[in-house]
């Protein structure tokens, strides 16, 4: 298993070729191209704004304002998030040309899912920019030096649960259609459109136990909240978290990998 | 020195597993601790058994064998896309595999730019395919089209990108899996030469095919599977012979049951109903069997009434009755593969319950398409009857089969003048000709060929 981690580092060529290929295929033959990374993510904003200061006015507190941008911290990463665990359990079967006819390392088609997704996540920053100007929420500069600590944990959770899914929906088809219940499920259960504080405090204890949850409160502490970072040490314990993950991760796909030629 | 592949002992089990195992659950699959420790199969097949072979640097090496001799696997194995069962293969050097061209392949993107992701992904460096990229696009014969996007593409001109890629990895062992029939024959004269310089500059190829000629012509050493087992290694010219007759052998055995099916069931078919005399299939009125050619009518009432095709069967009173047809070639051995031009014979034993005066033999040859090659029968050929009583045998000799490669079948009966069954073999006879000359026609004449003047031919 570890050799085979260390042959990882070697791939970063061809992970990095197939990344740009997968972003360049994306918007090919769409008239807005890139600029869709953009809006999308604009335009999820503007329903998820219409929603909660429009229809369910008394949804928040007053102090949460402004509630769209509070939403925005949270819905941006977790895009990256929930698109890569959906591809990524299909990206073997998809790929399954190139596992039974080529030789080449398959655990590089999840991992280029998860990288591909961020470049994405990247892309909406800017938007996400714009609105902290045109808000004039003043990030704290020695706050956002976590933020790549932030994006580093995600990537790493997120790549180990991608290794697990793609490995275990070679053998379980049934995963993919289930897949997209949970992930809806999984939004609910993280505090992204509502905040931690207004949880009912029986559900906190268990909202603890979402690794997601630490993620997201961590991007709104950076992003939204004014003050210190307090949440780091949980973010600390779930980097450590992040790398067991990856490790479970890995080892089950190591472990399936040779059936993959057979069975995708 | 090292060769370039050794496989040593290989065995490849693919597992199969029911259909409702597809449907287990994650859960049970926990439960029963089959994540992490093994699958169990319901069945396996066994693709390759005990296979061992060397392939030295600078040799070319075939491997020939039947569908599902377990070539392909063998070479997944040689390239690792799959693992052995068990045994061992050791490669010495970068691997670049033509099991499926152009696999990698983005459909939406541009061929250069597939160009340079394939690379990367048989292992080049960006900088190493910028070097090469020139060759591979006039290799491939595309410079028109290098920048539009893979998807519209035809056929041939994807297998050629990949084809044109994958030998441009400069690899040190090369596996080609049946891949030479991707272009034109300007084309596989090109993939031709880029074999022959591989094997110039000490590079190793092992080759899957089902050109015995590209075999012969080509490898140096020739390896016979067969249903996963070696069946022999060496010469090429000695294995594809082995192995042609061993083919020829199967074909024989395939035929031979095929006509004995049809026989025994052309036969249970006419034992039921008792022949009505005076009901003649209408097709018989003619003078020649051959004529019959144009189809009787499958109202024929001794006719076979179940199951099968019109076209073929047995029908007549059974006066006189063919007990039994041999088709044998040139050693005398009964067989149903033969070689063009070689002699066959073919022999009917009759009986005859009673003495009769009335009768005529009669063959008919058609061709798979059904038409009618030759037709002959013993009155056509002025033989006159005076009478048949007991046990007889009738053999119809060809001294030279002169019919092109294909599979023959034979009208055999025995019948009054007027064409009155009374034993009537309708397509009923298989027999199949191979010829190393690739001519065609129904017909082949004794020919020979003769250039004069300025003209420098001469024959391989």
């Amino acid at each position: 298993m570890f050799k085979n981690l260390a042959a990882l580092f070697r791939y970063r060529g061809l992970i990095q070729t197939l990344v740009v290929r997968d972003l360049k295929a994306r918007y090919r033959g769409s008239v807005l191209g890139f600029f869709w990374s953009f809006f999308n993510p604009l335009l999820l904003l503007l329903i998820y704004s219409f929603v909660f200061t429009q229809v369910l006015v008394g949804a928040h507190d007053k102090e949460m304002e402004p509630y769209a941008l509070f939403m925005f911290c949270g819905i941006l990463p977790w895009t990256w998030f929930s698109s890569s665990v959906l591809e990524s359990s299909n990206t073997l079967i998809a790929g399954g040309n190139l596992i039974k006819k080529v030789l080449f390392p398959a655990e590089v088609l999840p991992i280029v899912t998860v990288m591909a997704n961020m470049v994405h996540f990247f892309f909406g920053l800017p938007v996400l920019v714009g609105f902290l100007i045109y808000y004039q929420r003043p990030v704290d500069p020695l706050e956002l030096l976590w933020f790549p600590v932030i994006v580093l944990v995600q990537l790493t959770f997120t790549i180990g649960l991608a290794l697990l899914l793609s490995a275990l929906t070679v053998h379980f088809r049934d995963l993919k259609d289930l897949l997209g219940n949970m992930v809806q499920l999984w939004f609910f259960a993280t505090p992204i459109i509502y905040p931690m504080l207004q949880a009912p405090a029986n559900m906190r204890q268990w909202l603890n136990f979402n690794p997601m949850t630490h993620l997201m409160i961590s991007y709104q502490e950076v992003l939204f909240f004014p003050g210190p970072h307090g949440h780091w040490k949980w973010l600390v314990a779930l980097g450590f978290g992040s790398i067991a993950v990856f490790l479970f991760g890995y080892f089950v796909f190591d472990r399936l990998r040779d059936s993959f030629a057979e069975e995708v | 020195m090292t060769p370039a592949i050794a496989v040593v002992n290989v065995s490849k089990v693919y597992r199969r597993y029911q259909q409702k195992k597809q449907f287990a659950t994650l859960k049970s699959a926990i439960l029963s601790g089959t994540l992490i420790g093994d699958l169990k199969p319901d069945e396996t097949f066994q693709a390759l058994r005990g296979v061992s072979l060397s392939v030295p640097k600078g040799c070319t090496y075939g491997v020939i064998g039947r569908n599902g001799s377990g070539k392909s696997t063998l070479l997944k194995c040689v390239a690792g896309i799959t693992r052995p069962t068990t045994g061992t293969v050791t490669v010495d050097g970068r691997i670049s595999a033509l099991i499926e061209l152009g696999a990698g392949f983005h459909p939406e993107i541009s061929g250069r730019e597939n160009i340079f992701i394939n690379g990367v992904m048989l292992g080049l460096t960006k900088k190493e395919i910028q070097y090469r990229f020139d060759e591979i696009v006039e290799f491939a014969e595309m410079q028109d089209f290098i920048d539009a996007p893979v998807k519209t593409y035809s056929s041939g001109m994807y297998m050629r990108l990949g084809f044109a890629v994958a030998v441009h990895v400069d690899p040190e062992v090369l596996l080609v899996d049946e891949v030479l029939a991707v272009g034109d024959q300007g084309f596989t004269h090109k993939c031709l030469d880029k074999f022959a310089e591989f094997r110039r500059r000490n590079k190793s190829i092992l080759l899957v095919t089902h050109s015995l000629d590209l075999v012969e012509k080509f490898c140096d050493t020739a390896h016979w599977l067969d249903h996963g087992v070696s069946k022999g290694e060496g010469d090429p010219k000695r294995i594809v012979a082995a192995y042609i007759i061993n083919v020829e052998d199967s074909e024989e055995n395939e035929l031979a049951k095929a006509e004995a099916a049809r026989v025994a069931a052309a036969a249970k078919a006419v034992s039921t109903p008792d022949p009505v005399e005076g009901v003649e299939p209408k097709a018989e009125s003619g003078e020649s069997p051959a004529e019959s050619g144009e189809g009787p009518a499958p109202a024929e009432p001794e006719g076979p009434k179940d199951g099968f095709k019109s076209d073929e069967g047995r029908w007549g009173t059974r006066e006189i009755e063919i007990t039994n047809v041999t088709i044998s070639g040139p050693d005398g051995e009964a067989g149903h593969v033969f070689q063009s031009g070689d002699s066959i014979q073919v022999r009917m034993d009759v009986t005859s319950k009673d003495t009769i005066t009335d009768f005529v033999f009669g063959l008919g040859l058609f061709n798979a398409d059904n038409v009618c090659v030759y037709g002959t029968n013993t009155n056509l050929e002025e033989f006159r009857p005076t009478e048949i009583n007991g046990v007889g045998s009738v053999t119809f000799t060809i001294d030279k089969l002169d019919l092109v490669e294909g599979t023959y079948r034979l009208d055999l009966a025995a019948h009054k003048a007027d064409g009155y069954p009374y034993d009537y073999h309708r397509l009923l006879y298989t027999f199949r000709v191979k010829s190393r000359i690739r001519d065609v026609g129904i017909y082949r004449p004794d020919h020979s060929w003769s250039f004069s003047g300025g003209i420098k031919i001469s024959s391989q």
